[in-house]
């Protein structure tokens, strides 16, 4: 029993740090193109999308039914697989954070929910034709409904515009923009909050502490509208920076589009039944707007380094999973290396990130330049350690060496110190 | 496995006649109100457009423009609670 107790509380912490990466990650979605076109500065641009996740975390009160949406079978899931899905998901994240590329987290999530039933209870677990309908086909579809939108947007408001001068209708653009922008924060507190709140809820029923079928205590919506909040308002300014400058060079007209767009198709999707990826939405709207103006271009080198990673985030983070899952069936000893490789790999992750670090400051300095230099300095390594993951995800994995593999891709020479700079994230989303 | 081509067709054609629509509202509610301050700069605007009649049409056509798009907002935010 004390076991079950202690295993609960880390998947409730490691729930909580996803739920912050989540936040962290997805701050782009709804505040890049506003922090790129100027509308708003960027510290005030977090904080205003940190409230209104928070806000939209306690908006509804419906609870997640299931958090895989039908993606494996969620009866008699053990609290580890959970808590392999986790550490898959965050490692994700975390590693696509550091080469600033966005990818859904909902994606990461669901790919770690497969990898680690797929070792646990192995084919029959997973229903691989909600993986086609779920995942597949909305990936494909979410930037291109969101582009098309954002494209023909662009053109209609050049066109109408068109004799206008640019600084007199700047900031009427700015206002809608942020309008837009809110929209699209308080869509993702309420539906990326209320996964979390799945999360840990299903854990607490496995772990018999709630009985089925129940909601999710308040400390649980707080913690996660929390979490969420705190991930969203440190900004993941990487991602910001491809997203806002990286992809193509946003005027106020587009950026406008843009994220009207990528609200509409957000809001569109989730209440007429065909769910889409708040991320991809958001990124094609970005890619669509850059091609709706005359002589706009879109980046197409780091496009494609984007659709790599998103092609990748549903292996990547379910192979990662599936090695994590095989430790935890080790017992209490596996649980604890992995949350040790989590906390190690979160650290050394972090502190590769320092080494060119990109915040506020920074996040739209020399759009041109910033790419350039970007472009160079990632150059040599971020296609290896893309290359190195392909690697890992198409070789047939011996599950032991998988963490280990892991760990060497992220950074061996960052372990040793890594205690310091993990060992305060979950600490402090625990206080949370 | 069931593809669910008619709700993705929906999301797609109601997506692309919201933002279109939205966007162009905006603009022409942006463009309004910004076409009078261009005149003095230019001085080749619109013919007539100094006089307070017209001036006071685009700020109402402007306010409608702008009201709808609030109404869309408000739905979206309904949307998001419900």
């Amino acid at each position: 029993m004390e076991h079950i107790t202690l295993l609960l509380a880390i998947v409730i912490v490691t729930a909580l740090v996803f739920d912050f990466t989540n936040g962290f990650h997805d701050t782009a979605n709804a505040m890049a193109t506003t922090i790129s076109t100027g509308a708003l500065k960027p510290k005030v641009a977090v904080g205003m999308s940190a409230v209104l996740n928070l806000v939209g975390a306690f908006l509804s009160v419906e609870v997640a039914k299931t958090i895989s949406g039908g993606l494996i079978n969620e009866q008699g899931i053990r609290t580890e697989v959970i808590f392999a899905a986790l550490v898959g998901a965050i490692l994700w994240n975390l590693f696509t954070w550091l080469l600033g590329l966005p990818s859904s987290s909902s994606h990461a999530l669901f790919g770690g929910l497969i990898g680690a039933t797929l070792m646990s209870v192995g084919a029959s677990g997973v229903n691989g034709g909600v993986v086609v309908t779920k995942v597949l086909i909305p990936a494909l579809a979410a930037p291109v409904v969101a582009g098309v939108a954002a494209m023909l947007a662009t053109k209609l408001t050049y066109r109408i515009g068109r004799n206008t001068d640019d600084r007199a209708t700047a900031k009427g653009y700015r206002a809608g923009q942020i309008a837009s922008a809110g929209l699209v924060s308080l869509a993702h507190g309420t539906n990326d909050a209320q996964k979390t709140m799945g999360v840990i809820t299903l854990a607490l029923v496995t772990g018999g502490v709630l009985a089925p079928g129940s909601n999710p205590p308040v400390w649980v919506i707080v913690s996660a509208g929390l979490a969420i909040a705190l991930g969203t308002y440190l900004g993941g300014w990487r991602i910001i920076r491809t997203m806002g400058t990286g992809l193509t060079d946003l005027r106020p007209q587009q950026g406008f589009a843009a994220q009207t767009s990528a609200a509409t198709v957000i809001l569109a999707s989730s209440h007429l039944g065909f769910s889409l990826s708040t991320t991809q939405s958001c990124s094609g709207a970005v890619m669509g707007a850059g091609l709706g103006r005359k002589g706009g271009v879109v980046r197409w080198s780091t496009a494609s380094r984007m659709f790599i990673a998103w092609g990748l985030t549903l292996p990547a983070a379910g192979l990662v999973a599936a090695g994590a899952e095989f430790l935890t069936g080790q017992g209490t000893w596996g649980v604890t290396a992995v949350a040790v490789l989590l906390i190690a790999g979160s650290g050394g992750i972090w502190l590769a990130s320092r080494r060119r670090p990109v915040d506020h400051t920074n996040v739209t300095e020399g759009m041109d330049a910033a790419a350039g230099t970007r472009e160079g300095a990632a150059g040599s390594p971020a296609p290896a350690g893309i290359v190195t993951t392909a690697i890992a995800a198409v070789s047939p994995p011996p599950p032991a060496g998988v963490a280990q593999d892991l760990s060497a891709t992220i950074h061996a020479p960052a372990v040793p110190g890594a205690p310091t700079g993990p060992a305060g994230e979950p600490a402090r989303t625990a206080t949370v | 496995m069931n593809i669910d081509w008619a709700a993705l067709g929906s999301v797609f054609g109601v997506s692309l006649v919201t933002t279109v629509a939205l966007v162009g509202l905006f603009t022409l509610g942006v463009v309004a109100l910004a076409r009078p301050e261009r005149q003095p700069d230019t001085g080749s605007g619109a013919p007539g457009g100094a006089t307070g009649s017209v001036g006071a049409l685009r700020t109402a056509g402007a306010c409608l423009c702008f009201g709808l798009c609030l109404a869309a907002v408000a739905y979206g935010i309904h949307l998001i609670v419900a």
